[in-house]
């Protein structure tokens, strides 16, 4: 007990240390660490309903401590984003999400001006509504026959204020003042070029705008990226996440997984689920089960009451394990065939 | 540390993994946060900083395995027997508490040299197996090398040879068998079909788990004798798109198979991308003014027309004789999967007589079955089922040569190894004059080109390029460039 004391405190003064360097290098600093221990983290997402391996809190706890994003690759349906969701539960977090899809743009990822607004703004003419803030409101409306209306420096540093700025999921995970986790889903699906977006807040937590200047982090905002691996993401991009790869689990893990999950199952329904998910994914399929799918299966086999499986009763739910009618067909051979 | 994690740096590069500068100092500093004599957390900490892509794994565990086995995993790796012995004996002592009794005897008894009786051996080692008891299970692995793998030391080996004497010795599958058999008579009334099937791979994965214990068993050996850097040039693999194609051995091409579905599915979505949008077709008059209603009038966003660029059609023509046979599967496999982005793909096979195959392409949602199929169903032998370009391209000049026009790309693939019969590269110079593009893709590195019987130089003159394609790398980047 008290060498692991001691150990906590060296490790404090380190981070300290390391923190002092990091500022002179103009690093973003870390903050107090949100987690204790990696131990801290796992039992952490254990009791949010995440079962996590060591590889998955280990980073997690990493990037917490270095500061950085996250960059979740794997197999669909195997928790990416459950992942976020359950960190940021644990952390007592807001979850910020930015999907992700084709086409997607600064617009839509960082932040826009808000045209139409602008717009009226200028035809509108006279001194901003708030745009002085609400004192001016009102106090000098229409002044002695000034009717110019304000100059064109005036009117456009008041449209181009934080009033005309529709901040989208970046730019609000950044100002946030209340401690956020962002999460990027699907990041794959963006082209290359509006991946070169992300870059800027991943490395120094902050975005430029050219009209208002550099909004940085106040909060450093703990980062997850999701990729279904569609696409090579690009090096810059991975070279600044730490990277976790979250493949199916292993037998244990997935039967914990499914009886933390489903309520109501027996020890030896989950086992037996458990284990016939392996023997299926070792087979040759198109679109292996994934754990969402075993879980769907679980509760299908709970709300059945299917105590214990055999092979007519597999092969009646086996559709809600697998998509495709290959794969069904293929599976019912080689695991019930003469059942 | 920072000179261990210097030398491990490099390594990772010299196989072939992109490490960069910064990705080495986040590792210099997550190490830092991991507590160090934990060795897994050591390993997530380090894959996490420097290995950015999962294909990359397994190269990276071979090198962490050979790096970080001696220094973290063994206290006794001086080579003393009394060291090695106590050792066992702990793991031993493990398994006593989980009912094995005399585990704790034998182990003490063969950390002094003696080892036990091979027939004690098998018998703790269908036990280990049987209760999935990880501490008995490395203590059997550990004597059975010992026992069987007889390594000699300072020998510049990467231990494959060595795996393969102790497994031989131990008989796995006869061991799969016999535990089978005891699953068997253990249920009462015997097992249903399900059951036993779940069994035999719950079976199957502990025997793995062994074989991977063995595996390292033996790594640390060899890092023990000869070094980590020296091994891990010889247990160095590399990457799967970097394997060679025509000399894969199986468990590469396994590999290969694996990573070939994912390529082409990037393949296809990069693809698809470029064409919607690589570049904006002409002004949307009508849409544009239909969107400045919401400004007033003002045309603030311009739209354009989506640009249809014409698609290619393509032939390919591909030597499935044994040599060159796999390099054809993949490559077809390639082709078929971007077929979208062709408006017509047609493939012919060929030995020494040639056959259009395309017919099983179609309607396949997986091209891999049809690629198998062509394999048992095309009618491609002539005379003697050696390789004859010169009467497979005359044959398809009369039967089809016809159909090839200004809109069509023509892919031979072989090595144009023609067993010294007459090369007909009329046929390729008269393809090239009626095609838009007559590629040549050859799996041989280009330093074997025109010797022997290969007779390349005759039909390059003809080509407009011709490619070497060694690698998944290589041609996926050619075929990327094709569309």
């Amino acid at each position: 007990m008290s060498a692991d004391a001691g150990t906590a405190a060296g490790k404090t003064a380190a981070g300290r240390d390391a923190a002092e360097t990091s500022r002179k290098l103009g690093l973003p600093d870390a903050g107090p660490p949100r987690f204790a221990s990696l131990d801290a983290v796992r039992d952490g997402l254990h009791d949010v309903g995440y079962l996590a391996d060591d590889s998955i809190s280990g980073v997690v706890y990493l990037a917490d401590r270095l500061a950085k994003p996250v960059l979740v690759e794997g197999p669909a349906g195997t928790g990416k984003t459950q992942l976020a969701k359950s960190v940021a539960e644990l952390a007592g977090a807001r979850l910020i999400r930015l999907q992700c899809y084709e086409g997607l743009d600064e617009s839509k990822a960082l932040y826009e001006w808000n045209y139409r607004k602008q717009l009226l703004r200028i035809q509108a003419g006279g001194p901003g509504e708030t745009g002085s803030g609400p004192a001016g409101t009102g106090s000098e409306p229409a002044g002695d026959g000034e009717k110019r209306g304000p100059s064109w420096k005036e009117l456009e540093e008041d449209i181009f204020s934080e009033e005309f700025l529709l901040t989208r999921p970046l730019l609000e995970a950044i100002r946030s003042t209340d401690p956020v986790v962002l999460l990027v889903d699907e990041v794959d699906r963006v082209e290359l070029e509006t991946e070169a977006l992300l870059l800027e807040i991943l490395s120094e937590y902050q975005v430029s705008i050219p009209e208002l200047g550099t909004v940085k982090a106040t909060r450093l905002p703990m980062v997850f990226l999701t990729s279904n691996n569609t696409r090579e993401l690009s090096e810059a991009l991975k070279r600044r996440c730490l990277y976790l790869h979250i493949d199916y689990p292993d037998l244990d893990r997935e039967r914990a997984i499914v009886r933390t999950r489903v309520p109501g199952i027996t020890e030896e329904l989950a086992d037996q689920v458990a284990r016939i998910v392996r023997s299926l994914r070792t087979l040759e399929l198109r679109k292996p089960p994934s754990v969402s799918e075993t879980l769907d299966w679980a509760r299908t086999l709970v709300l059945l009451g299917i105590e214990t499986i055999d092979a007519a009763g597999a092969r009646d739910t086996l559709h809600i394990l697998l998509k495709y009618q290959t794969d069904i067909e293929r599976a019912a051979k080689e695991l019930l065939s003469a059942g | 540390m920072l000179d261990l994690l210097s030398g491990f740096v490099t390594e990772l590069r010299r196989a072939g993994l992109p490490v960069s500068l910064t990705e080495h100092l986040d590792a210099a500093e997550a190490v830092h946060h991991v507590p160090l004599e934990d060795r897994e957390a050591l390993k997530y900490a380090l894959a996490a900083t420097l290995v950015k892509s999962s294909s990359h794994w397994r190269a990276f565990e071979t090198a962490f395995e050979v790096f970080f086995a001696v220094r973290t995993g063994g206290h006794g790796v001086a080579g003393e027997l009394d060291a090695d012995g106590n050792e066992i004996d702990q793991d031993a002592e493990g398994a006593a508490g989980a009912g094995e009794g005399s585990g704790r005897g034998r182990g003490r008894g063969s950390g002094g040299g003696e080892a036990m009786t091979p027939e004690e051996l098998a018998e703790m080692l269908f036990k280990s197996l049987l209760s999935a008891d990880d501490a008995l299970m490395n203590a059997v692995a550990r004597n059975a090398v010992e026992r069987y793998a007889g390594m000699e030391p300072g020998r510049p080996v990467g231990g494959t040879y060595y795996l393969y004497r102790t497994l031989r010795n131990l008989d796995l599958d006869g061991v799969l068998a016999k535990l089978m058999g005891q699953a068997q008579a253990g249920a009462p009334g015997g097992l249903t079909d399900l059951e036993e099937r779940l069994a035999g791979d719950e079976y199957k994965v502990r025997i793995e788990k062994f074989r991977r214990a063995v595996e390292t068993e033996i790594r640390r050996r060899l890092v023990e004798d000869r070094g980590a850097e020296a091994l891990a040039r010889s247990v160095r693999k590399p990457l799967p798109e970097d394997i060679d194609v025509m000399h894969a051995t199986r468990d590469e091409l396994a590999v290969l198979h694996r990573v070939l579905q994912p390529l082409s599915r990037k393949l296809a979505v990069r693809l698809a991308r470029k064409r919607r949008h690589g570049r904006k077709g002409p002004l949307d008059f009508r849409a544009t003014m239909r969107r400045s209603l919401s400004t007033g009038g003002v045309p603030i966003e311009p739209r354009f027309r989506h640009p249809r660029p014409s698609k290619p059609e393509i032939f390919v023509i591909a030597d499935i004789s044994g040599s060159v046979a796999s390099f054809a599967r993949f490559t077809l496999h390639l082709v078929y999967a971007i077929s979208s982005q062709f408006s017509k793909v047609r493939s012919f096979v060929f030995v020494d007589g040639i056959d259009e195959v395309t017919r099983f392409f179609e309607g396949v949602v997986d091209p891999a079955e049809a690629v198998a199929r062509i394999n048992l169903e095309a009618d491609v032998i002539w005379v003697d089922g050696h390789s004859d370009y010169g009467h497979a391209l005359t044959e398809f000049h009369r039967r089809w040569g016809d159909q090839v026009t200004s809109r069509s790309s023509v892919l031979l693939l072989g090595d144009a190894r023609n067993n010294y019969h007459a090369s007909a590269s009329w046929v390729v110079e008269d393809l090239q004059r009626k095609a838009r593009h007559v590629f040549w893709l050859n799996p041989e590195p280009r330093d074997y080109w025109g010797s022997g019987d290969s007779i390349v130089g005759e039909y390059a003159a003809h080509c407009d390029e011709v490619v070497e394609c060694r690698t998944l790398r290589q041609l996926e980047h050619f075929v990327g460039n094709l569309a």
